[in-house]
């Protein structure tokens, strides 16, 4: 007799009105397996694993769990079964204990013994090498320490299957290595664990097998040690591709942007940004690295003129004509000067862009102004919606479909597009494949170097430093709202950065 | 850590697919199938409760409602006040700003036309008269949505408890007002104003009696359909609506958005005082609003925002008022006797936009 699967999806289809998001899927999970769910956008991984999760139901098909047919009707039942998914938002509250986390919406007997709880905890940490303080406070957590809590927490609830969304995606290289050595510890004990990602490297590097999936069908599963990144490529894709970024060299460097000590607080009114200087020179693209919510946001909200500050200022440099001080003015002011500043924001639907809106109004955000006083005219953004759709493939029904109808990638497509075709002079981006495939990643990241090459002063905000090392010329590296350095990216290493992102320097005393 | 394992093993029974797109006939048909259903339901019900005949009392609706020409005329009158109300509460609510203060800029407006009807009727040719009170009224409107407006864009206070106080407010002025026009005195009512030369009241347009009315909503309707669609500040208000953050990065002054539209809703409203006073009650009290502030947000809401689809929901809601006025008397019910034939037909219509988004599909399989 063959091992009994852990999961066994055969002919799931499922669809969404006119579009099949998965069309006739079959795919085994052993136990004891990592396996990786690779696709591109819309290839229909989340949905697939949304439907284990209980978070859909499947058109047809049958869902097998350790061998038995199995009817998936809520997130309850997933978790009866089993299956514990941890998503990419974590879903925690901040003012309670890891602990407490762990224990919420638990039954349990009516007095709750904390000592036990903990003590059950510390087990499982130990058991898996976990780094975790039952007692922590969420609000005093890294990203990683609380992406840590979410995995114990279906640990604890006695989950064999567990289900990982880009995991990756928030954590420095360090943490990566963490993380991948607790998931090899699940696998020893007998765990199946399903990650979904984009990193190819990452792929390899820690899963027993990879399932393909391409526009909702299921591809094929192969052993890691068969494949390599180009192989995997192709079968993602459909057809070969180059995934070969082309860096030129920086020609007509001239200074464009100067920020010097510029300290901002948020909402809280906690410092987030603190005696932050750099230079931005054209022709040249400048990467900015750091752990998620070091001051990347308020760095190019200041200069955008979307974020108030406290102290410092920020000089824009023409290319011809006087010097500008645009610190202390409003996106609104910065634009009647003529200055064009285009920004890529990292919440695209909640800033970049109005989700409910169709494409050609979201072109208008950045000219509506133009034109007579009183009509705002629709003929020309309707048409560069057009020329974006068809000049970045940008799968949509039509220009008159609202923005959050579509799929990240091309929503990404839709504003940088946007962007760009205001002909800036500081092209700011963040996170600009964040959630983006293969194909579409590659295509985001020659429409940088082409901006580049045509003399614009490019500032990218990312987090893949493997992408960061290739595509930027200078890399300036966020530590908790510090500039902890400028590095040159052609010298410089993963290590490096990773160190200068996470490192406790001497200036850290001085906070606050 | 033990779990027990209660999953079933079939399918569940029925299921919501949400639709992707839906036909404009098919959705009509559910909306009329919808219509038949609730008109049965409440026929049941009327039976159960009065022992009238249903299909009387459905007559009778219609008779109170457009049986003659005059309770035509009324239920017209009455429709486009509705209808002004709801199209003046669009633009605020388009911006999500909850404006629930119509009353008190209608009766604000109403205040201020009244008071012109009072002490400029003899002053002033009524032609004249007439647009200093338009004039009037919507200033008075105005700055009663004005108020909360800048407080919100200042301090960020919440506009949905501003704008209820200030009715409150209104009324208390109105009460205020009224100690000064009494007429006659000692009754505590001003009765009707300017009953002799019908100085300032809406004259006869085309012969009938609420021509102007109809003429100068029906303007104001197309005006705000125009406004909302096609211009540049019913664009920054749609954007302001959706995200303010995504208004400051494209670069729109998110409190003079707020300002402005708040004094065009405000205004609109306050206008909409001057049509109830001026153009048919010819008088004030603190309930000349009579809870239409409120009403024509349900009208704004059913609508979709949609100034046309407006004019059919207030219609609706106004016949079905001036109905229930018939059948009260006609088979000595009570007035409320059509709030739940009203009630009953709105849940069937609201209830029906859901079969319209989702679609139900039950198991296929039974031994699966």
């Amino acid at each position: 007799m063959e091992p009994v699967n852990a999961i066994e999806l055969k002919g799931v289809t499922k669809r969404f009105g006119e579009v099949t998001a998965n069309d006739n899927v079959n795919l085994t999970v052993r136990k004891g397996e990592i396996l990786s769910i690779l696709g591109e956008n819309g290839s229909g991984k989340t949905t697939l694993m949304n439907m284990l999760s209980g978070i859909y139901f499947p058109d047809e098909g049958e869902i097998r769990v350790n061998g038995e047919t199995v009817t998936i009707r809520s997130p309850k039942d997933s978790f009866a079964l089993g299956i514990g998914m941890i998503h990419q938002h974590f879903k925690l509250i901040q003012i309670l204990t890891a602990a407490e986390n762990i224990i919420l919406g638990l039954p349990g007997s009516g007095r709750l013994n904390m000592k036990q709880v903990e003590r059950e905890i510390a087990e499982l940490t130990a058991r898996y090498g976990f780094d975790l303080n039952p007692a922590q406070k969420i609000y005093d957590m890294s990203v990683s320490q609380k992406q840590t809590v979410e995995i114990v927490k279906v640990l604890y609830r006695g989950a064999d299957i567990l289900i990982l969304d880009e995991p990756t995606a928030v954590l420095t290289p360090q943490e990566t290595e963490k993380l991948f050595a607790v998931l090899r510890n699940m696998r020893e004990a007998g765990k199946s664990i399903i990650i979904i990602t984009h990193k190819l490297n990452e792929v390899l590097e820690l899963s027993d097998r990879v399932a393909v999936l391409r526009k909702g069908k299921y591809i094929d599963t192969v052993p890691t040690k068969e494949a390599t990144v180009e192989s995997l490529t192709e079968m993602m894709v459909g057809e070969k591709v180059t995934l070969d970024i082309h860096r030129t060299k920086p020609e007509g460097v001239k200074k464009r942007i100067e920020m010097r000590g510029i300290t901002c607080r948020n909402k809280e009114g906690l410092k987030v940004l603190k005696e932050a200087s750099f230079d931005a020179y054209s022709g040249e693209i400048l990467g900015v690295a750091g752990i998620s919510g070091s001051g990347q946001k308020e760095l190019l909200e200041s200069v955008a003129g979307l974020q108030p500050i406290e102290s410092g200022e920020i000089l824009y440099y023409p290319p011809e004509g006087a010097t500008e001080k645009i610190s202390g003015m409003k996106a609104e002011d910065i634009k009647k000067l003529g200055i064009t500043l285009s920004f890529v924001p990292e919440d695209r639907l909640g800033m970049g862009l109005v989700g409910s809106m169709d494409l050609t109004d979201n072109m208008m955000i950045r000219s509506y102004k133009e034109g007579g006083k009183f009509f705002a005219d629709r003929k020309k953004p309707k048409k560069l919606a057009e020329e974006i759709v068809s000049q970045l493939e940008v799968v949509t029904p039509g220009v008159d479909t609202p923005v959050s109808r579509l799929s990240g990638g091309n929503v990404q497509k839709i504003l940088v597009g946007r962007e760009i075709a205001g002909n800036p002079t500081v092209l700011m981006v963040a996170y600009p494949v964040r959630g983006l495939d293969i194909n579409s990643s590659y295509t985001i990241y020659n429409l940088l170097n082409e901006q580049k090459k045509k003399g614009v002063a490019v500032i990218c905000v990312g987090e893949d430093l493997d992408v960061l090392l290739a595509l930027c010329d200078k890399i300036l590296v966020l530590n908790s709202g510090r500039v902890a350095g400028i590095v040159d990216a052609r010298s410089t290493t993963k290590e490096e950065l990773g160190l200068m992102m996470t490192g406790d320097g001497e200036e850290k005393k001085a906070d606050e | 850590m033990s779990r027990e394992v209660t999953v079933a093993k079939r399918e569940p029974v029925v299921r919501m697919a949400k639709r992707d797109t839906i036909s404009r006939g098919k959705a009509w048909g559910i909306r009329l199938i919808a219509v038949l259903l609730s008109l049965v339901t409440a026929a049941v019900v009327i039976v159960a409760i009065t022992k009238q005949n249903p299909v009387e009392v459905y007559l009778g609706i219609v008779d109170g409602a457009v049986g003659t020409n005059r309770r035509a005329w009324v239920t017209i009158r009455e429709t486009v006040v509705l209808l002004c109300i709801a199209i003046g509460l669009t633009p605020a609510f388009k911006m999500k700003f909850w404006n629930i203060g119509a009353e008190g800029q209608i009766l604000m407006g109403g205040a201020a036309t009244a008071a012109l009807m009072i002490y400029a009727g003899d002053a002033l040719p009524n032609w004249l008269l007439l647009i200093v009170i338009f004039i009037a009224s919507a200033a008075a409107g105005m700055v009663w949505g004005l108020i909360p407006a800048i407080f919100k864009a200042k301090y960020n206070t919440n506009e949905t408890l501003f704008t209820l106080m200030l009715n409150y407010v209104a009324m208390q002025v109105v009460t205020f007002c009224i100690v000064f026009w009494e007429n006659p005195a000692g009754s505590n009512t001003v009765g009707i104003i300017g009953a002799a030369g019908q100085k300032g009241w809406f004259p006869p347009v085309l012969g009938i009696t609420y021509g102007l009315n109809v003429i100068l909503v029906a303007v104001l309707t197309v005006g705000i359909y125009i406004y909302m669609k096609y211009s540049k500040h019913g664009y920054e208000i749609s954007v302001v609506g959706e995200s303010q953050n995504t208004a400051r990065y494209a670069g729109i002054n998110v409190k003079r958005v707020i300002i402005r539209t708040m004094m065009l809703s405000g205004a609109i409203c306050g206008f909409a005082g001057c049509l109830i006073v001026s153009g048919a009650s010819h008088t004030i009290s603190t309930s000349t609003a009579g809870g239409r502030g409120f009403t024509a947000i349900i009208v704004a809401w059913m609508s979709k925002f949609n100034p046309f689809a407006m004019i059919l929901v207030s219609a609706f809601l106004v016949f079905m008022q001036q109905g229930s006025i018939q059948i009260a008397s006609q088979f000595g019910l009570n007035e409320n006797a059509s709030d739940i034939i009203t009630g009953i037909l709105l849940f069937f219509l609201i209830g029906c936009e859901f079969f319209i988004n989702y679609r139900l599909e039950f198991r296929k399989n039974r031994n699966a």
